[in-house]
């Protein structure tokens, strides 16, 4: 692997900083260079969230990956997929949440939430995997899971193995979560 | 020596740590929040968080009259309200180093302008250094102390969004002590009147001076002579898109940026074709090295608006552009007050009775957005109670009894009580409301004077603000559950329609720091499609064929819908 970018959308209080730490954590474990950028304060309430994840052999220059440069985007949300589309590579590929949280604007009828954003998606991206994420965390038993479910459907296409992934989220998750989260990472896994 | 990922701020404070800094006195802001968050975790420092950033500012002097090393972090508008000490320190220099922190935040993510704090640097006349990635940021922030103390000035240290919310690997090192320094009387050079004041400001301009002749020196700047054709000026985040843009170009990378190394510049000028400088915000070092008489383009290719990228760069050099999917017109998602959110129930009322909000800075701005609508103004912090006193002032009492001024709690203590102290003293007949929600919440969650810890999370006095009003001589003082929707109603009409000065005072912890009932909400076949419930703005709440529904996951259970809504049509799920 030479450099892989991720950028990692969601809605805020959706949990998208621990993926980006977990993938972080990943890189530095694998000797690769890395830089993440990340978005605090205002938009954490509820705003449009993003967080780019930058893994290279090289060293990472810029911390932030632009239009065209994704080679991968995990996407949360549906709005969230089709709002950042215009920063994935041509032959990029993108994992989304199939979940639709209707923001301000679309509650008030002064917006549209877009239809058939899967559609759109198949047509601007090499390949698109899309699974239902809240229901599965909710199986495992916590909402709040739809992060590692995440992680467990795009480990499968990335080239780090999948104890590596385990033992960071290991690493990274409050212990008396740890195991409701490895159950969350191996249902995306296989999903 | 273990390398770890950081936070570019997480780095900070842990340069600090490793610098021996003692005392750390900051108030919260974005982007700089998490150095002092951070600094709050190492046993070996004191850390506070203080009312304001003035209030940090001067403890940190003191800490360094004291002899000991001292740090205080701030946003960008943090510098402001700390620019009187700031400028004036300056002149007196230090005894123990002394690092003043300030992050700007270009692309106004989280602030209400762009500020180019570099010019208060140069205003100042302080050096400025600015780090362009996490392990700098922590070798910065040692470098900063040893200069603060070699040259005895305080050193800013200038960072952005960017810098701050990055994060990239570390090599972390240990702390070295620096005891404190013996106290010795000094009285010219801590005595800042007239006299003193004007050698103190002959012994600055000796300084900066030198620091200049001796910057050309410093390991901090770098000069990577590539292709001559194309020489590029640059400091801070903006080297890493120009590096990213433009790998074969030379650049020299300015870690001092006042006052600018400029031997280097000469130097470096003298080796390329053709200069340019690339700085995200106003043309601060393009000017400066334009009057040194070489000629350097900058903003005439380049914006002062908003962040820079390494795609603007390379289209304007190179004219190529990644390909990509074109940019969708999508529905913007705007944030929003949390699901029980306790300031929601004011700000209804406030709608519903039409009044005049001049309001402030923390979660409740957000009130400004419909459908609440329900905020006038927004200037800076503690402006809502001073705006409100000069909008009387400028159409009477009668205009003063459809007004209010709205604040927070740790925005009342930041800079509040002067201006409420203002209004009793200058006879105003407004009406101020303090949000108690017993935390600092807009930048996250911080202690403040009211919430019984400190910043270290240890038990502390809490400061009664029913108790601040009184003693600024007010004597109608009402505290109210924002959610007892009736009774906030009736002290906001009462206390407006008073001709005196009045503080209501809405008491209910933020959402995210106290467990909700989580009973989940839902509209039962009562409805008649009122849509009232809509009037409150709630995350939690849609429109879903035709009717308002209660998003379950959302739901926190704060029953605030259930009380607006007319035909008792709203339930707690059985489950
Ligand atoms: C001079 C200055 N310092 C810091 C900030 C950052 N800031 C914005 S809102 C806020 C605090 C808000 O807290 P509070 O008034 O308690 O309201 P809450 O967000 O809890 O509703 C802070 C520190 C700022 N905007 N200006």
């Amino acid at each position: 692997m030479k450099d892989m970018n991720i950028l990692i959308v969601g809605v805020g209080g959706q949990g998208t900083l621990l993926a980006s730490v977990i993938l972080g954590k990943i890189a530095l474990e694998e000797g690769y260079d890395v830089k993440l950028a990340e978005v605090h304060g205002m938009a954490q309430r509820g705003g449009s969230v993003v967080t780019h994840v930058r893994i290279s052999e090289n060293e990472v220059r810029s911390p932030l990956i632009e239009e065209g440069g994704a080679d991968v985007i995990l996407a949360f949300e549906e709005l969230e997929a089709y709002r950042w589309i215009p920063y994935l590579k041509r032959d990029g590929v993108i994992f989304v949440n199939t979940q639709q949280i209707r923001p301000m604007p679309v509650i008030l009828g002064t917006a549209d939430y877009p239809e058939d954003v899967l559609g759109f998606l198949q047509e601007n991206a090499n390949k698109v995997t899309s699974l239902p994420a809240l229901d599965i965390a909710a199986e495992c038993g916590s909402a709040k899971a739809v992060n590692t479910v995440l992680l467990g459907a795009m480990a499968k296409e990335l080239p780090f193995s999948k104890e590596t992934w385990i033992r960071q989220i290991e690493s990274t998750v409050k212990p008396k979560f740890i195991e409701l989260n490895k159950q969350a990472f191996e249902k995306g896994y296989q999903a | 020596m273990e390398k770890k990922i950081m936070l570019g701020n997480e780095a900070f404070a842990r340069g600090a740590f490793e610098a021996g800094v003692r005392v750390v006195s900051s108030y919260p802001g974005t982007p700089s929040t998490e150095i002092t968050e951070t600094a709050a975790g190492y046993e070996e420092m004191y850390v506070e968080w203080a009312p304001n950033e003035k209030v940090a500012t001067e403890v940190a002097v003191g800490a360094s009259i004291g002899g000991a090393r001292a740090l205080s972090c701030m946003k960008h508008v943090g510098l402001n309200v700390a620019a009187d000490p700031f400028f004036t320190a300056a002149y007196t220099g230090v005894t123990g180093g002394l690092v003043l922190l300030v992050a700007d935040d270009n692309g106004c993510h989280s602030s209400q302008n762009e500020q180019d704090s570099r010019y208060h640097g140069r205003g100042a006349g302080v050096p400025v250094l600015e780090p362009a990635n996490a392990q700098e940021c922590k070798d910065f922030m040692k470098f900063a102390y040893e200069m603060s103390e070699q040259y005895d000035t305080p050193v800013l240290i200038r960072s952005n969004t960017r810098v701050s919310h990055s994060r990239g690997i570390v090599t972390v090192e240990e702390r070295q002590e620096h005891e404190v320094k013996p106290y010795k009387k000094n009285i010219p050079k801590y005595v800042a009147m007239p006299a003193m004041a004007k050698k103190l400001h002959i012994a600055q301009e000796k300084r900066l001076n030198q620091i200049q002749e001796d910057s050309k020196e410093y390991a901090i700047n770098k000069m990577e002579i590539n292709d001559k054709k194309i020489g590029i000026i640059t400091s801070g985040i903006c080297y890493q898109y120009v590096k990213e843009a433009l790998p074969e170009a030379s650049v020299l990378k300015m870690g001092i940026i006042n006052p600018l190394p400029k031997a280097l510049i000469e130097e470096f000028a003298a080796q390329v074709e053709e200069v340019y400088v690339i700085e995200e915000g106003n043309p601060f070092f393009e000017e400066q090295i334009r009057a040194m008489g070489l000629p350097a383009k900058g903003k005439d290719m380049f914006t002062i608006q908003g962040e820079y990228s390494a795609n603007m760069i390379r289209k304007a050099f190179t004219g190529k552009e990644p390909e990509h999917a074109p940019a969708q017109e999508a529905a913007g998602r705007p944030p929003l007050m949390c699901a029980g959110c306790p300031h929601r129930g004011l700000f209804y009322i406030l709608a519903k009775l039409k009044k005049t909000v001049l309001g402030d800075i923390g979660c409740y701005t957000l009130a400004s957005l419909p459908p609440t609508s329900a905020m006038d103004a927004c200037l800076c912090m503690g402006a809502s109670i001073t705006m409100a006193h000069g909008f009387e002032k400028a159409r009477g009492k009668d205009a003063a009894k459809d007004t209010v001024a709205v604040l927070g709690d740790s925005t009342f203590f930041h800079s509040g009580i002067t201006g409420l102290v203002n209004m009793k003293y200058n006879q105003s007949a407004g009406t101020v409301i303090i949000l108690d929600n017993r935390i600092t919440g807009m930048t996250g969650h911080q202690d403040n004077p009211s919430t019984g810890k400190n910043a270290k999370g240890e038990p502390a006095p809490a400061i009664d603000i029913a108790g601040i009003a009184r003693a600024c001589g007010v004597e109608h003082i009402v505290e109210v559950d924002p959610f007892d929707l009736p009774a906030v109603e009736k002290a906001v009409k009462e206390e407006t329609a008073r001709e005196e000065l009045s503080v209501i005072i809405t008491k209910r912890p933020c959402a995210l720091i106290v467990k909700q009932p989580n009973i989940p909400h839902l509209v039962t076949d009562a409805c008649k499609n009122c849509r009232k419930c809509m009037d409150i703005g709630c995350p939690a709440i849609e429109i879903a064929e035709g009717r308002p529904v209660i998003i379950a996951e959302s739901c926190v259970g704060c029953g605030l819908c259930k009380d607006v809504c007319p035909f008792d049509a709203i339930k707690e799920e059985v489950k």
